[in-house]
């Protein structure tokens, strides 16, 4: 089952890759992962996106729990959480594409941020779902380029992950 | 960093800091080798006079000596390398501490700030090596943060479960000065290891444990690294309860004790395993259930039991086992707090069924699977070796083995009684640790009978050491058993791979001998049952010389009982079946 985690870490050189080193040493799934400093530059938050069993997903927050940089680790997905996505997408706007593309765009609540002669650039956010929908919605011939954040998440309510 | 380059009163240079810091961590030897990158820290060593510094011919050999230290003591070994090839050369030591949980502080030169990422000569991404095989790393980058780190790597290394911390430092910052301050404590938000263990889960422990009809206690190298076996023998005997202790966790309970049943897993007693299978309560106590110690895991989960498990590590609790009641906490806390619970307890264990539980036990040990053949007068057999050694040291020396049948042999027959006594590679398996091992234990006591048990094909995987064990008078007793195979490799080849020999007969030997009195050592070939006795007593009594036993043994002995990989506890090839060969067939069909 997929299941998003997120933790908060001290903002040293290097911890980004030990987290990826973690999941690759250990040969956990990892679909994506995202990482910034927060309001407190000391810290970086991280989400990743994995899947796994149960017992895998008890293993990956034990083993993450486990480096030494890592402060908190929450999974998300033991309560009630947001998830949001950022994709760029490049997309062929030529003749009736122009206002297929806008239309298209409109409907996820997509937003143009450059136009140029043949193609339009779409900046959309979602949960991962609705972006692949709107990828599945396109014809693939006409995506030139797709770029994808990978997801950030967040509990709902009082769920605060924070020191 | 502004002007840190000009010396101000009140200030030392980076080097001196890093003596400073090992000073104020009562260090009393450092493993090491000198280099380009650490010649700042070689200097400052050179001027100061609160540890002694062990140079040893190998990097590798610096950190399993460094790292025997720790295993013999208790207390955080350390080992100092230079950049580039001296840090990989660490690698492998790094690892096997890493395996083993020993706590360990491993500091290594680095190419100067400006040169990291030019490919400079002897440059490695040295935190990046490691990164795999550390419970933490550091590579400093202002002469300010030296002390500081130093004080959160023995902090780090030494608590929760334990294990090697990688200090990286440039050459520059070595040489740059700033004031010394040694932080008394330190606290680290992102790392408060858990101590003691939940209260609730310790009562519900204790009375599933006094609810048991087919009780079992098996231990693990976490007793012996948090200093548990005294609690966990007054648990054992105020229950009654037999034990067995995994490869990393033999002395842990006395071997020569009733209660104690014999090593468990691949090559453990046929007690000890079925014990395991069978029983109804388990209580794990710092161990791991790994896949050496209860085979394939499904054939030892299809036997219902109630496991209850004590462990510092949370991720080592249902890792490969799922356990019922897990309680996270030092194991010498918790054994305690078990202890006093115990006592104040007025229910105590079934006592009909602890009695026909332990006639089973008892109808398993009479089969004696430790039995083996040693009649004949002209071959010497190697478990032999180890019973003679056990006798002549009188079960009290530090052995330490390297890796393959000569460790098993040295697992089974030699009594521990003690924990900290028997120093060998349990999880990473590295041959060539034997001779280091004895080196850090001879160097933590003097006094004390130190016998290396090791292979032809270990022994020469780090012999360079003989040089060191001159240089230093340490009077260790290597005991060769050597049988011109690499043996463990041999047996699985003759097992499971239909006697095809490949790659694991060893030729052209060294005489050992007069390879050990090269190096103004004693050497002895040993080559008759009859002779065995005697020269062990001979070499023990030599109490100030390194003695190198060359014992000649047969060629084709095997280690029983085994558990063949994949199988389940209960699924023993026993020695004692004149078919062992052909039941081992069988079974991987």
């Amino acid at each position: 089952m997929k299941h998003i985690i997120s933790l908060l870490m001290e903002n040293e050189a290097g911890a980004l890759s030990r987290v990826a080193g973690l999941f690759s040493a250990r040969a956990y799934n990892i679909e994506s992962l995202t990482v910034a400093p927060t309001e407190d530059a000391t810290l970086s938050r991280m989400t990743i996106v994995t899947s796994g069993s149960d017992e895998v997903i008890e293993q990956i927050i034990k083993q993450l729990n486990k480096l030494v940089d890592v402060v908190k680790v929450l999974d998300l997905n033991d309560g009630r959480y947001i998830e949001r996505e950022l994709m760029l997408v490049k997309v062929k706007a030529t003749g009736a594409l122009r206002e297929e593309m806008k239309r298209i765009s409109d409907i996820f609540r997509g937003r143009i941020i450059d136009v140029a002669d043949g193609s339009y650039t779409i900046e959309l956010t979602g949960s991962g779902s609705k972006l692949d929908a709107f990828l599945e919605a396109l014809d693939k011939t006409v995506i030139l380029e797709t770029v994808r954040t990978g997801a950030s998440g967040i509990g709902r309510g009082d769920r605060i992950l924070k020191v | 960093m502004d002007d840190s380059n000009q010396q101000k009163v009140g200030q030392i240079s980076g080097a001196e800091i890093i003596m400073r810091c090992l000073q104020e961590e009562n260090v009393k030897f450092v493993f090491g080798y000198p280099g380009g990158a650490v010649l700042h820290i070689y200097d400052a060593l050179f001027k100061q006079k609160h540890f002694k510094h062990i140079l040893v011919r190998h990097e590798q050999a610096a950190v399993h000596a460094a790292d025997a230290f720790s295993r013999a003591t208790g207390e955080v070994g350390v080992a100092l390398v230079t950049s580039g090839p001296g840090a990989t050369n660490a690698v492998t030591g790094i690892a096997t501490a890493y395996m083993d949980s020993i706590p360990m502080v491993v500091i290594s030169g680095q190419v100067p700030t400006a040169a990291i990422g030019m490919d400079a000569f002897q440059e490695v991404d040295m935190v990046g090596v490691t990164r795999p095989c550390v419970k933490h790393n550091f590579l400093i980058k202002d002469v300010h943060d030296i002390a500081i780190t130093l004080k959160k790597a023995f902090y780090i290394a030494a608590s929760g479960r334990p294990g090697p911390v990688v200090v990286d430092i440039p050459k520059d910052i070595t040489a740059e000065f700033a004031e010394f301050d040694y932080p008394k404590s330190v606290e680290m938000r992102s790392y408060t290891p858990v101590t003691k263990g939940h209260s609730g889960q310790i009562k519900k422990a204790v009375k599933i444990l006094l609810e048991a009809k087919r009780p079992m206690i098996y231990t693990g190298g976490g007793l012996v690294l948090g200093d548990a076996s005294n609690e966990l023998v007054k648990l054992a005997r105020t229950l009654d309860y037999p034990v067995t202790n995994t490869l990393m966790g033999l002395g842990g309970y006395p071997a020569t004790d009733k209660q104690y049943v014999g090593m468990l897993g691949m090559h453990g007693t046929y007690e000890a395993n079925n014990a395991m299978q069978d029983c109804d309560v388990l209580l794990a106590v710092g161990a791991r259930f790994d896949d050496r110690v209860v085979g394939n895991p499904d054939h030892f989960l299809s036997v219902p039991r109630t496991i209850i498990h004590i462990d510092v590590d949370p991720s080592s609790i249902s890792k490969r086992v799922k356990v019922d009641v897990p309680i996270v906490g030092h194991v010498q806390s918790v054994l305690g707090e078990m202890n006093e619970l115990l006592a104040a307890e007025t229910k105590k264990p079934d006592a009909s069924a602890l009695k026909s539980w332990w006639a089973k036990i008892d109808g398993w040990r009479a089969k004696n699977t430790s039995s083996y053949d040693g009649s004949s007068s002209s071959i010497i057999k190697p478990q032999y070796v180890i019973e003679k050694l056990c006798e002549v040291t009188k079960g009290d020396a530090f052995v330490t083995s390297d890796v393959g049948q000569h460790q098993m042999w040295a697992a089974q027959y030699y009594k521990f009684d003690k924990p900290r006594r028997w120093i060998n590679s349990g999880g990473l398996g590295t041959m060539g640790v034997g001779l280091p091992y004895a080196m850090g234990c001879q160097l933590a006591y003097p006094d004390a009978q130190v016998a290396c048990v090791t292979g032809e094909g270990s022994i020469q995987m780090n012999i360079q050491e003989l040089s060191t064990c001159k240089q230093f008078h340490l009077p260790i007793k290597v005991i060769l058993l050597n049988n011109r195979y690499l043996g463990m490799v041999r047996q699985w080849q003759e097992f499971f791979y239909e006697n095809r020999y490949s790659e694991s007969y060893m030729d052209s030997l060294p005489d050992f001998v007069k390879l050990a009195e090269s190096y103004g050592h004693v050497g002895m070939n040993i080559e008759k049952p009859g002779d065995v006795e005697g020269a062990l007593q001979d070499a023990f009594a030599m109490k100030d010389k390194f003695v190198f036993m060359n014992f000649m043994t047969d060629q084709k002995e095997n280690v029983f009982p085994m558990v063949p990989n994949g199988k389940g506890l209960s699924e023993m090839i026993l020695g004692s079946d004149p078919n062992a060969n052909d039941a081992v067939d069988e079974m991987e069909g």
